[in-house]
Formats: C-alpha cells, structure tokens, sequence
C-alpha cells in the first residue's frame, strides 16, 4: 500500500518548502535551515509534548491556509502549530515578530543571573545564544532578581534553580527518558521552581539526560562542576560496549584527559542518542572508549574557536608579486633577536620577563634552563620531592 | 422591570430543596428535553443566540456543535464553576440558593451533548457550596433525574462535583481539565481544543455555570422566545454582579436593553453611588477586562448612550471601550485611587500566573514591582512607559488569557488614566497623603445634594 502522502506546501519568509502533513512551522523551518529557524529554548523535537512555554520562536502566520487564507490573529508558537497547505509564515520578515522575541528573551533573562562567568554551562548555552542574537545589550529591570539556594539532587547531578527558566524539558525527560520521575515543578507563577518532593535524589540510570537537555547551567554535571571552561576542552567522537545504552557519546578532553562525557548533539543543540548515567559519570577514562576522532562543531562557536580541524594555508602570492622572482631574506630575525633564541614550546607555561633575561628564580623557564633541556616540570618535581634542597 | 428567568423563583423559600423546586416548575425543562432529540437541543440552543457568560462570550450552541463525535469514545460535559474573577460572585448565588437549577441544566446539556459523566468543578473556596451540590444531586438522583435509565429513555447521566484547590488559572478551560484529570492545573496549548481533545482525550465541553442554567429557560420558553429578550447578538438575561462604591451592591439578573447609566443610578438595581460621591471609574465585566473612565463608561466615543450589552460596552474596542466579561461590575467613586488598585490588580495576577510561559510569568512579578514603586512614591516618569511596554510584550504572546487579562487592566489604566500615574511621579509625597480625586473623566451626571 505505497500510498503517497499528500506534501503540504509552506512559506516561510519568502522561502516555500514541501513538507508532510503534521509538521510543525518550526520543524519545516528547520527543513530549510538558515537563519529563518525561530530559536527554541524549551520545544525538544526528541521529546513528546514538549514547548509552547519559552515563546520564543514566535512567529506571524500571515496566511492559515490556501482554503482560508486569512491571516491567525495573534502569533504563535512555531514549535506547536503544525502547518497547513498553503500557509504563509513571517519569522525574521516581521519587526512585529522580532519584536516580541526580543520581549520574551528580556522575561526570560529578567530572573536569569546572568552569572556565566562561573557558569558550567557558559560556552554552550542556548540562552547565551539567544540573548546575543535577539536580546537587548542591558534590562530594564531595577529590582531584586529571585534567587535559591543550590541543590544536590542526586550524586551527580546539582541543580542551581536561580538559573533556571522552567522549560519543564527535564521534568519531560525524566517522564519519557528515565520513566521515572523523581522531580518536578513545584509552586507556581515567578516563584515556581524545579524540585524533588522534600530533597529526594534522582536515582534513574537514565537520568543525567537531565543535564544535556537543560538550555541553561540550571542542572549541571556535578563530576565537571568547574573543571574547565567547555570552549577550552575538546570534543571527540567515541563509543564503547554499554548494555544499558548505545554507548555513543562525545567525550570532553584536556590533553590525555576525559573531563566531561555527554550524548552527541544535533546541529540543534539537541541530543541525538540518551545515554546512561554509567557511560556519563563513572567511564572517564580514555581506556573505557573507542575513539572515532574529534567532533565537527557547528554551532557553537565558542567550543570552535580553540579547534583549527581545516588548516588552509595560505595561497603564496610573493613569487607571483616578485613576476617570477624567489622571494629572498633580507634579514633572519633570528639571529638578531633574544626572543627567539627560547624555544618557546618546552616552556611550561607562558613566557615571563624571567624567561629572556636569565633570572635563575625563574625555574623551568630560564632560557639556560631550556637551554640545557631540564624546562619541564621543574617546579613541579621541586614541591613534591622532599630531597630537593 | 427587566424580565427575570434565572432568579425568576430565587426569592421563594427553601427553593434550594427539590420538592419547592419541583412544586414551582422545575425540571420540566428536563421532561421537554428528553421527548427532542439532542441535535434539536442543540438547535434550539443555537436559535436562542447564547452567549458563553463565563467571560468570551463564545456561542454556545455554536461551541456545542463543534463538539466531535467519535464512535466509542465518551464525551464529557464539563461545568466551570471555578469562579476566582475579582468581582464576580453570580455563580456562587446561583449555585447556593438554586442549585437545582444548574443541575437541571446539566442534566439537559448532558442528554443533548451525550455526556453519560458529567463534571462540576467547584473552585476550593466554595467549600460549602459542594454540600449543597450534592445534596441536590442526592435528590435529583432519588427523584429518578438522575442515575440509569433517566424517565425510560435509556439515557445514563451522573454528575460529580468536584473540589479545586483554589488557583484562578483553573477556571481557564484546559487547564481546568487538567486539574480535574489530577495534575498540575497547567493551560493545555490549543489546538488541540477541548471540543477534540479535552478530558482524558476525549471530546468535551466546558461550560460555565451561568450558561448551563440559562439553558433551562432556553428549554421552557424555546429558542425564539429567549432570542427574543435582549437586543441584537445579546440575548437573554444576563446576571451581573455589582460591587463596589454603590448604594445596593448584589447580584442583578438584566435583561441587557438597558443602559449603563441606569444600571448605576437606578433604584431598581445599583441605586446610585453613595454619600453624594460621584464617580471616577467602573470596570465593567470582572478584573481582567479594561477599566473605564465614567465619562467613556457612561457615553461611548460616539456620544452615544452605553448599554449594558456586549456589544455596547466593547464598542471602540480597547482604546474607548471595554468588555461585558463575566458581568462583575466593579464602580469607583472620586476616592479611589486607580495607581492602587492597578498595583493590586497586578499583585493578583501574579500571584495567579501558573509560570508556564515566560512573558506572563516574569511579566506579571516585574509589573507589580514597578507598579508597587510607583504607588509608594518611589516611581520614575520612564516607568509608566515601560509598564507600557512590558504590558504589550505579554498581550497576545502567551499561552491562555491570563496574560492578556494581566495585561489589559494595566494598559487600560494607563491609557485612561496616564495623568494620574504621572501625579504619583511627580507628587509622591502628596500621593501617599491623598488621592488624585476626579479630574476630568467624572461623570457627565450631577449629584443630587445629599439630604
């Protein structure tokens, strides 16, 4: 029964694509792709039921349908409205849209701490993204921000709910991926909160999903809490034989180091593959994996900006200047400079006035030190070892 | 005298019992009901033009008819008395003295809907009212209207009230479903609507408590005949509960030809505002809708008279009109201070807001603490405008209307009454002493000197 579906027809700021009957704006704009996707902060395509709250990804339908063409009276939320044949939809095309995001992002950074300087989740966060595109450069708001106290629920997981923005993604999480939900919110209006009844812990195996879908540092990894900044570790693709999961994760590294392990993520920032607790918190040795090799990032800028994955050199264009001439040296900077006489690699650390003007209290960066080959780790090998005089 | 057929029998004595109830006409509605068939009901309702009067004023025969109707799936008959509308009490009248009269409406809107469950969900607070639903159940269910097999049609009905814990988010519709289904009383994001998709994924119908008893009179007297009370697409009568700075506050059954003036002024209802004030403001239709200077309240943008019916009183829209809401009618005389009564609206509805979104969340809380500033001398000239623009990012963003009803009295306030939030700016010292008094929005009307 190779019954073909009926494609609906849908544009979306000037760009019409075909999509299947019950898609939502949002995930035909994804279909496009570009700058025209509406930014979700709680819609999670891998989870059912999940967004309409955020109202971030707003949007204007300027047409419902080619049967009634009129025009929805107020916007919607992209994420939950599914399209129709022949339905206009204005996203980045309308001030009036970009307008109310820029609303909804002040209302969601009105209470938010704005403390990414310590946060976890800094480098990573969806609400970073968001409040640098759409967001205003300062609030308006002049008043006592609501604030909670930290909380571990669980050995490994610790929630800040002052960060929080309520996109009840965990709570959705914790109902679907780990089927047992130990937390939810309590309270309600701008004092309700995500928490466990009377400071239970999460125990699911699945659970640490938790972290991986929060959009903000609001439940963090308690075995990463302040080891790194994510755009200084590197991500690598690696597997291993897990019986409760897949197994495919992404490992953080510094160096030989596994700072970190989360599930992979989708170009959307959304988890491709749930993981468990086991591969996420206890496997942090290099040995527990089997390397793929180094993740393409792209989208978070931030992790990319430490990584060179495609070195391009640059095309020479001297010989093609000189009209056929090799270039030649007119002075070799080496042999006139101090600078360059330390061989700034075997350094441990950065180099210091010391290191050039032969300090001998710059142990392991005096450049008769480097010099004779002991740089490394003199210092080092000075704290630990109680014969040193 | 405006002809009365919701509190037509209110006065008589002990007509909360079955048997006064009976003895003076009652259930007959229900012995009409069940010799048509539920489409004529629904036809009939139709014919009648009712409006919903929980506050959107939605057809309700038109709401009925989109009710779907699967095989083998039951349908629900839901009844909104989760009545927390600041201003309003005319459900609770109905429900305390009459009871009957809303459960025969429910037994008719029941058979006509095919609900064989049907659902009152009482607001918390109306703890004693329950006693009395369901003591009225009890006699509705041992006088055979009730129960299986309801006079020999082979239709099943019961109905079970149903006690909220006291959240005004639960009068919204899907939120109230989801209450009533045991979880948290959060909005359900429409579409799906009730009418598809309501209770335990069943098409239902929410209706309110006021709407469900104007059914009966709909039955007795017919369609037509109640289409014929009221004026243009306001039919019927309308119970509108007064309070505030007036003679005779209470519940006042109209029957919406007249006008607003002699709503306030008349003996027959309000009765004037007392101790020779006159007055500054009315909020028309309960908390969440615009509130009115007397000049615009009195006399629409036009110049003419404003009628209490839903049209007139929205007429102009938002910017010279209001709404007839769920008919709480709330007067302010010349000592009122509109700054305050924002401040509290606001703190209401942040106390409300059940933090699902972001705009009504986070909005509501930072208009009440600016609003707060404001009415306690520490305001700025700017807050007025960003209290401006918060109200308009929350309008229209959120998931259900509680954001629009946050937002509507704010920017109402504002809109009206913009001198007076800029004299609390300027005069802090001042506004903590005395109130701004009339200025020009009074009332066209001179007061009678006090005898």
């Amino acid at each position: 029964m190779a019954e073909e579906k009926k494609l609906l027809k849908v544009t979306i700021d000037n760009i019409t694509v075909e999509v299947e009957p019950g898609t939502t704006i949002l995930m035909a704009a994804r279909k496009i792709g570009g700058d025209i996707v509406p930014p979700t902060m709680c819609y999670y395509s891998k989870l059912q039921n999940t967004g309409g709250y955020c109202r971030t990804c707003l949007v204007r339908v300027a047409a419902g349908s080619t049967a009634d063409p009129r025009p929805m009276p107020k916007l919607v939320a992209s994420c939950r409205t599914a399209v129709m044949d022949g339905m206009i939809v204005e996203n980045i095309t309308n001030p009036a849209v970009l307008e109310a995001r820029k609303g909804v992002v002040e209302f969601l950074l009105l209470n938010h701490p704005l403390d990414c300087p310590v946060c976890d989740q800094a480098g990573e966060c969806d609400l970073q993204d968001l409040s640098y595109e759409h967001g205003a450069e300062a609030t308006r708001y002049e008043f006592k921000r609501r604030t909670f106290e930290r909380i571990d629920i669980g050995p490994y997981i610790q929630l800040h709910m002052t960060r929080c923005i309520l996109c009840y993604r965990c709570v959705h999480t914790a109902n679907q991926v780990a089927g047992n939900r130990e937390h939810g919110v309590l309270d309600r209006g701008d004092h309700a909160q995500i928490a466990t009844y009377i400071q239970k812990s999460l125990e699911s195996p699945m659970i640490g999903n938790v972290i991986d879908v929060c959009p903000v540092g609001a439940l963090t990894d308690r075995t990463f809490r302040f080891k790194n900044r994510v755009w200084f570790t590197k991500p690598v693709d690696a597997h291993r034989d897990c019986p409760h999961c897949k197994g495919k994760v992404r490992l953080w590294m510094r160096g030989d180091d596994v700072l970190r392990v989360t599930a992979r993520k989708d170009q959307f920032g959304e988890v491709e593959e749930w993981i468990c607790n086991e591969c996420r918190f206890e496997k942090k040795q290099v040995s527990d994996w089997v390397i793929e090799g180094p993740t393409r990032l792209d989208r978070h800028s931030v992790i990319n900006a430490g990584h060179y994955e495609k070195i391009e050199k640059p095309q020479e264009f001297l010989t093609e200047v000189m009209h056929g001439h090799a270039a030649r040296i007119l002075l070799d900077i080496h042999a006139v400079s101090d600078v360059n006489m330390v061989d700034l690699n075997v350094i441990n650390g950065p180099a210091t006035n010391a290191t050039f003007n032969g300090n001998p209290k710059a142990v392991g960066t005096n450049v008769t030190d480097v010099k004779e080959g002991k740089g490394r780790n003199v210092a080092g090998t000075d704290s630990t070892n109680p014969n040193t005089p | 005298m405006g002809r009365k057929l919701l509190l037509e029998n209110a006065h008589i004595e002990n007509i909360r019992l079955y048997d006064v109830y009976r003895q003076n006409g009652g259930y007959a509605a229900v012995e009409k009901a069940f010799k048509m068939a539920p489409a004529d009901i629904v036809e009939e309702v139709k014919k009648s033009g009712l409006r919903g009067r929980g506050g959107a004023g939605f057809p309700t025969g038109m709401k009925w008819s989109f009710l779907a109707k699967p095989e083998g799936v039951p349908r629900y008959l839901v009844c909104n008395a989760d009545e927390s509308e600041p201003g309003t009490f005319k459900d609770r009248y109905l429900m305390e003295f009459i009871p009957h009269l809303l459960i025969e409406g429910l037994i008719v809107s029941s058979f006509a809907l095919g609900s064989n469950r049907t659902y009152i969900y009482i607001r918390g607070e109306y703890a004693w009212i329950v006693d009395i639903l369901e003591q009225a159940i009890a006699e509705a269910k041992a006088a055979g209207f009730l129960g299986k097999n309801i006079l020999n049609t082979g239709f099943d009905c019961e109905i079970y009230v149903q006690r909220g814990a006291g959240a005004y988010i639960c009068g919204e519709e899907t939120a109230l479903l989801e209450s009533l289904e045991g979880k948290r009383g959060n909005p359900r994001i429409k579409p799906p609507f009730p009418a598809v998709k309501g209770l335990y994924g069943c098409p239902t119908v929410v209706n309110n408590v006021e709407t469900l008893a104007a059914i009966v009179p709909i039955m007795n007297i017919g369609g037509e005949e109640y289409a014929k009370i009221g004026v243009g697409r306001s039919t019927g009568t309308k119970l509108i509960s007064a309070c505030g700075n007036i003679n005779k506050p209470g519940i006042y059954e109209i029957d919406m030809t007249i006008s607003v003036e002699e709503f306030i002024y008349s003996d027959e209802y309000c009765g004037g505002i007392p101790n020779g004030k006159r007055l500054k403001a009315c909020i028309p239709g309960g908390s969440s809708v615009p509130i009115l200077p007397a000049n615009l309240l009195l006399k629409t943008a036009k110049g003419e008279p404003r009628m209490m019916t839903y049209e007139s009183l929205a007429d102009g829209g938002f910017p010279t009109g209001s709404m007839m809401g769920s008919g709480g009618f709330i007067v302010m005389d010349e000592d009122q201070c509109v700054v305050r009564h924002t401040m509290s609206l606001a703190r209401f509805y942040r106390h409300e807001s059940c933090g699902q979104c972001s705009p009504c969340r986070e909005g509501t809380g930072w208009m009440e603490k600016i609003l707060t500033n404001i009415e306690n001398g520490r305001g700025k000239m700017s807050d007025i405008d960003l209290l401006w623009d918060i109200q308009s990012k929350i309008e229209g963003n959120t998931i259900c209307p509680l954001g629009d009803a946050a937002a509507w009295p704010v920017a109402a306030a504002i809109r009206h009454f913009r001198d007076e939030f800029e004299w609390h700016v300027t005069n802090p010292d001042e506004a903590l002493q005395r109130n701004f008094g009339l200025a020009h929005y009074a009332d066209p009307i001179e007061v009678a000197a006090t005898p």
